[in-house]
C-alpha cells in the first residue's frame, strides 16, 4: 500500500487515544504476601500459601505499596481518596492462581489527575486528563514456547504490587500518546516508584484507540491495543490501527470493538485470542480486605517525602540561566540532576558545569550503562578539572584527556596534566619563540596577516597550538598575535 | 483413673488431670481414638489420625490450658499433619503444606488433634449429606441428620470421642448442628478469630467456630484461638476477654432480649414452650426480660443466599486444576476448566456457584449483589439498634425444628430455610451460641444467645448460668 493512499484513508478522521499504564511499583515485598519481589529467580521461586492461592490462604495489604501509590497520586496531582475498595476482578486463566485479581474498582485510590505533557497547542501547553490511579496486582506469566503441548506457569510476578494509571480519552495523535508516556516515566522515575522498565515489564502500555470525522463529538468505537514493548512501538501501532480503522469507516464499514495484539517485528495489528476479548469480569468488593483508609496525616506525611519533580527542577535550572537544551539535558532523569549541583557547588559556573555534565560525563554513563552515582567520578575531581580549564592551566582539549584519566585513575586532575604534560604553556618567552617560528615558517600569511588581513590569527593560532602539541594557551597566543598585528 | 475415664472430664478437667499426672496425655488421645472407631458407623471423620502420631503429639504437646486434650477439626482448616479435603473430591487427600493460625494456637495450647471430620462439602449444607465420603449421622439417632455443614465436630462431641472439636460457619453451620446433636455451639465475633487457613465459602461471611460439650468446653474452646492475626486482614485487633469468668456469674442487671420475629406463629409448640422455659429461668436467676423487634429478620435467608454464592462463585474459581486437586484429561484449556470442576464439585457447590456467578454478572449485580449488600446493612443496623437499647443478650430458638431424618430436606430452599435463625448473626457479625435447652420428639432443641460485637463474654455469662440452672432438664 502506497503511503499516498493511507493518507488518503485517514484524511478527515481524528484519533482519539487512551492509555492505560501498568506500573510495577519497586517494593522488597508483593503486594499481599511477604514473598520476594526479585525479578530473575528461578521459576515460582518467589511463591507462598498467599500468591500460589493454595486455599484457606488469605491477602494482607503491604503497606509500602500503599505509600508508593501515594506518591504516584501526589505526583500526578491527583485526588486520594480517604476511603479506598479493593475488589475482585474475576476470570479463568492458569496464571491467574486464585480465579481473581485482586484489584480496585469503583473506588480506587486516586482520581482526577492531571498531566503537561510538554507539547505546545496553538502556544497553550497540552496538559491530558488522567482518570484515576488504582492498586491491583499482577498475574504470573503463562509460557507457551518452552514445551512442545503444554503450557507453564511461573507465578515469581502472582502478586507483584502495580499500579494501573488510566488517562482519559484526550490523545490526539501518536506523538500525543508519546509524549505523554515520556513525561509519565519520567515523573515516575524521579518518584522512584517503579524501575519503568517495558522489557522487563515493569511499565506495560495498553492503548483504546478509536476514529471519528473531525467535527463530532460523540466517541467512535473503541479498539484495545496490547504488546507494545516501546514508546514508539505504542507511536507505530496507534498509527497503525486508526489507519486500519478508517479504512474500515471509509469503506462505509464500522469499527468492531475488539482487543489486538501489536506485532512489533512485522509492524502489523492482529486480532487477540478470544479470551483477551470483553468478558465480565464480575467485579465485587474484595471481602478479605478492609476498605484501604488514607488519613490526612499519612498524606502529609507521604508528601514530605516527595522528591523534586521535573517542572520544579526545570525551573530552578532555567533560572540559573542554562539553554533550554541543557535543562532538557540536565533534567532528563532523575539522577543526572543531583550529580550537577553537586559538581555546581564546588565551581560556580553552571553552563561550563552543563557542559561537562551533558558531553563528557553523559557519554560515560550511556557507554558503561551505569548509574550516575556508581560511576567512579568525585563532584570535587570534575569541579576540579573545570577550575583548570576556567583558570586556563590546561586547554579544553586537555581537559578531555585528563576526564578520561579520571575515571581509570585516583590522581588529582592537576596532577594527571603533570604527570601527561598537558598543563598549558602561559610562559611568554616559549609563546613568542613558537610564534616567531610559525610567522618564520609562514611568510606569507604572516605578511598579510601583518598587512591587517585579521582573520588569518584563526590559522596562525592553529599552527602555534600545533607546534605546541597542544600546549600553548590559545588566549595568550591570540592576544600575542593581536599585537603583533598592531605592532 | 482410666484414661476412657478422662474423657468424659471436662476440657480443663482433662489437662489438669494430665498435668497432675493423674492420667497420661497419650493414654488420654488413644482412648479417645477408640470412641471415634467405636463409633465409625457415625461417619464422623474423613481422615483419623494414626494412634502412634497421636501418642507422640501427645508426648510433646505443650502444657498449655488444653494440654493433652483431643480435639476435632473440621475438614476445611489446613492442617500439615492431615489432609484438608472439604468434604469434596476436587480436593481428596490435599494436604496444606502450612497451618491455619487457630490450629497452630490449638497446637500451641496443647491440644492434640485426633481427626478432620466430615462436612458438606465446602461447608455448603445443613445436614452433612453432601459430603463426598458420604453423610454423617446423628449419634443421637443414626436414621437422622447431625446438622450441618459442621456435622462432623457435632457428632464427634456428641459420642463422647472429645470435648471440644472446631468447625465453620458461614449460616448457621456450628449451631445448628450443636442444636440437632445436644451440645454447645459457638459462633464469635467476626474478626474475632483469625481465618487464615480456614478454606473461603464466603469470606465475609465465614467463621471458625467451636464446638463444646458443655458451656466451659466451649469457652475454654474459643479462648485459646480467639485473637488478632497479622496474616488475616479481617481479624481485629481487639483484646480478648475470658470467657470462663463468666461462669457462676450472677445475671442480676443483665438484660436479655426476646426479639418477636424469631418466634413467628409457625414456630413449632413445642420447641416455643423450650424457649419460654428456658426465658423463664434466665428470669428467676435476676436477668431482666425485654420484647425487642428486629424488623429485617424475614430477609436474611434471600439476603444470605444472594452474598453467599456470589462469594462463593469467585472463592471456589482457585480450584481449578492446575496447581493442586485432580485434572481431568481435555482438548484445550476450557475443556480442562469444565471437566476438572464438573467432576470435581458435587450438585450443590455446582448450583451455589452458577447462582453466585449470576446475581454477580452484568446486568445483575445491582438488583441482587447490590441490593443484598444494603439489606445486610439493615440487619446489621438491627442488632446495633437493640444493643444501643440497653440489651446485653438475645435469646431466641437456634433452629425451627429438630434433627431431621435423611433425605427429609430434598428442595434446596427447604433446607435453606433452616438457617432461617441463625444465619442473621454471620451477616451481622454478631456473636451467637447455641446450648441444648430440652428435648423434642426425642431429640434435642437449642436455644440461641447473640451479644453484641466482641461482646462473647455477655453470652458466655448467660449460657453458664441457663446451664447450671437447667441442668439434666437441659436434655429432657
Ligand atoms: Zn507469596
Amino acid at each position: 500500500m502506497s503511503t499516498a493512499m493511507e493518507t488518503d484513508v485517514t484524511a478527515g478522521f481524528e484519533m482519539v487515544v487512551g492509555l492505560e499504564v501498568h506500573v510495577q511499583l519497586k517494593t522488597q515485598t508483593k503486594a499481599f504476601c511477604g514473598c520476594s519481589t526479585n525479578f530473575g529467580a528461578p521459576p515460582n521461586q518467589n511463591t507462598c500459601p498467599v500468591c500460589l492461592a493454595l486455599p484457606g490462604a488469605l491477602p494482607v495489604l503491604n503497606a509500602r505499596a500503599v505509600e508508593l501509590a501515594l506518591r504516584v497520586a501526589l505526583g500526578f496531582g491527583f485526588t486520594v481518596n480517604a476511603r479506598s475498595i479493593f475488589a475482585r476482578k474475576n476470570y479463568f486463566y492458569p496464571d491467574l492462581p486464585k480465579g481473581y485479581q485482586i484489584s480496585q474498582h469503583d473506588t480506587p485510590i486516586a482520581e482526577h489527575g492531571r498531566l503537561d505533557i510538554g507539547l505546545l497547542i496553538n502556544g497553550e501547553p497540552r496538559v491530558i486528563g488522567i482518570t484515576r490511579a488504582h492498586m491491583e496486582e499482577d498475574a504470573g506469566k503463562s509460557i507457551h514456547d518452552r514445551y512442545e503441548s503444554a503450557t507453564a506457569v511461573d507465578l515469581n510476578r502472582s502478586g507483584v504490587p502495580l499500579v494501573e494509571i488510566v488517562s482519559e480519552p484526550e490523545m490526539r495523535s501518536p506523538e500525543e500518546a508519546g509524549a505523554y508516556l515520556r513525561t509519565l516515566k519520567q515523573i515516575l522515575l524521579y518518584l522512584d516508584i517503579s524501575d519503568c522498565n517495558m522489557e522487563e515489564g515493569s511499565l506495560r502500555v495498553d492503548a483504546n484507540v478509536s476514529a471519528r470525522p473531525f467535527g463530532q463529538v460523540r466517541l467512535g468505537t473503541k479498539c484495545e491495543v496490547k504488546n507494545m514493548n516501546s514508546f514508539s512501538g505504542v507511536e507505530r501501532a496507534l498509527a497503525a490501527e486508526f489507519r486500519r480503522q478508517c479504512g474500515v469507516l471509509v469503506a462505509g464499514g464500522s469499527v468492531q470493538q475488539q482487543t489486538l495484539l501489536w506485532d512489533g517485528a512485522k509492524g502489523e495489528i492482529r486480532p487477540a485470542r478470544s479470551k483477551e476479548g470483553s468478558s465480565d469480569y464480575r467485579y465485587f468488593p474484595e471481602p478479605d480486605l478492609p476498605p484501604l483508609l488514607i488519613s490526612d496525616a499519612e498524606l502529609a506525611r507521604v508528601r514530605e517525602t516527595l522528591p523534586e519533580l521535573p517542572a520544579a527542577r526545570r525551573a530552578r535550572y532555567a533560572a540559573m540561566k542554562l539553554s533550554e537544551y541543557d535543562v532538557q539535558e540536565l533534567t532528563a532523569d532523575p539522577a543526572t540532576g543531583p550529580f550537577f549541583e553537586a559538581v555546581l557547588a564546588l565551581h560556580a559556573d553552571a553552563k561550563s558545569v552543563a557542559n561537562w555534565v551533558n558531553g563528557e560525563v553523559r557519554a560515560v554513563v550511556n557507554e558503561r550503562d551505569t548509574a550516575w552515582d556508581a560511576m567512579s567520578l568525585e563532584p570535587a575531581r570534575l569541579a576540579a578539572l573545570i577550575d583548570l580549564v576556567r583558570d586556563g592551566v590546561v586547554s579544553s582539549s586537555a581537559a578531555k584527556k585528563i576526564f578520561a584519566q579520571l575515571l581509570v585513575s585516583t590522581d588529582t586532575p592537576r596532577a594527571i596534566a603533570e604527570r601527561d604534560g598537558l598543563v598549558q604553556v602561559r610562559d611568554d618567552n616559549a609563546l613568542a619563540g613558537w610564534v616567531d617560528e610559525v610567522l618564520a615558517e609562514h611568510p606569507v600569511e604572516a605578511a598579510r596577516y601583518a598587512a591587517g588581513e585579521k582573520k588569518l590569527v584563526g590559522l596562525l593560532v592553529g599552527l602555534v597550538m600545533k607546534k605546541s602539541q597542544g600546549r600553548a594557551d590559545p588566549k595568550l597566543v591570540n592576544q600575542l598575535l593581536s599585537s603583533r598585528a598592531t605592532g | 483413673m482410666t484414661a476412657q475415664d478422662v474423657l468424659d472430664l471436662s476440657a480443663a478437667q482433662t489437662a489438669r488431670t494430665i498435668a497432675d499426672r493423674g492420667a497420661s496425655a497419650a493414654d488420654v488421645v488413644t482412648a479417645s481414638l477408640a470412641r471415634v472407631a467405636a463409633n465409625a458407623a457415625l461417619n464422623a471423620f474423613v481422615t483419623v489420625a494414626s494412634e502412634a502420631d497421636v501418642r507422640v503429639a501427645a508426648d510433646v504437646a505443650p502444657q498449655g490450658i488444653l494440654h493433652g486434650v483431643p480435639v476435632a477439626v473440621k475438614d476445611n482448616i489446613a492442617t500439615t499433619t492431615l489432609s484438608t479435603s472439604c468434604g469434596s473430591r476436587i480436593l481428596a487427600g490435599w494436604v496444606s503444606p502450612y497451618e491455619a493460625t487457630a490450629v497452630s494456637k490449638l497446637r500451641a495450647a496443647g491440644a492434640v488433634i485426633i481427626g478432620k471430620t466430615n462436612m458438606d462439602e465446602f461447608a455448603m449444607g445443613s445436614s452433612t449429606e453432601n459430603s463426598a465420603f458420604g453423610p454423617t449421622r446423628n449419634p443421637l439417632d443414626h436414621s437422622r441428620v447431625p446438622g450441618g455443614s459442621s456435622g462432623g465436630s457435632a457428632a464427634a462431641v456428641a459420642s463422647g470421642a472429645c470435648r471440644i472439636a472446631y468447625g465453620s460457619e458461614t449460616g448457621g453451620s456450628v449451631r445448628q448442628p450443636a442444636a440437632f446433636c445436644g451440645i454447645v455451639g459457638v459462633k464469635p465475633t467476626y474478626g474475632r478469630v483469625s481465618r487464615f487457613g480456614l478454606v473461603a465459602f464466603a469470606s465475609s461471611l465465614d467463621h471458625i467456630g467451636v464446638f463444646g460439650r458443655s458451656v466451659d468446653d466451649a469457652a475454654v474452646g474459643l479462648q485459646v484461638i480467639a485473637g488478632h492475626d497479622p496474616q488475616d486482614a479481617t481479624a481485629v485487633d481487639v483484646p480478648v476477654g475470658d470467657y470462663r469468668a463468666a461462669a457462676g456469674r450472677p445475671l442480676t442487671g443483665l438484660v436479655v432480649g426476646v426479639p418477636t420475629e424469631y418466634y413467628p406463629a409457625s414456630l413449632d409448640a413445642k420447641i416455643r414452650a423450650k424457649c419460654d422455659r428456658a426465658i423463664d429461668v434466665l428470669r428467676q436467676l435476676g436477668a431482666e426480660i425485654r420484647t425487642v423487634s428486629l424488623p429485617h429478620t424475614d430477609l436474611a435467608i434471600p439476603v444470605y443466599y444472594i452474598l453467599a454464592p456470589a462469594e462463593a462463585s469467585s472463592n471456589l474459581a482457585r480450584f481449578d486444576g492446575v496447581r493442586y486437586g485432580p485434572r481431568a484429561a481435555a482438548d484445550d484449556l476450557s475443556d480442562m476448566y469444565e471437566r476438572t470442576r464438573s467432576e470435581g464439585f458435587g450438585p450443590e457447590v455446582t448450583r451455589r456457584i452458577i447462582l453466585g456467578t449470576y446475581v454477580l454478572s452484568q446486568g445483575h449485580y445491582d438488583a441482587y449483589y447490590l441490593k443484598a449488600m444494603l439489606v445486610r446493612e439493615r440487619i446489621t443496623q438491627d442488632f446495633a439498634n437493640v444493643f444501643a437499647s440497653g440489651v446485653h443478650v438475645l435469646f431466641t430458638p437456634t433452629t425451627p425444628s429438630p434433627a431431621f431424618t435423611f433425605g427429609a430436606r430434598s428442595d434446596p430452599l427447604d433446607m435453606y430455610l433452616s438457617d432461617i435463625f441463625t444465619a442473621t448473626a454471620n451477616l451481622a457479625g454478631v456473636p451467637a451460641m447455641s446450648q441444648p435447652i430440652g428435648l423434642v420428639d426425642g431429640m434435642p432443641v437449642g436455644g440461641q444467645l447473640l451479644a453484641a460485637h466482641f461482646r462473647e463474654a455477655d453470652m458466655f455469662c448467660a449460657a453458664y448460668a441457663l446451664e447450671h440452672a437447667l441442668g439434666p432438664e437441659a436434655l429432657a
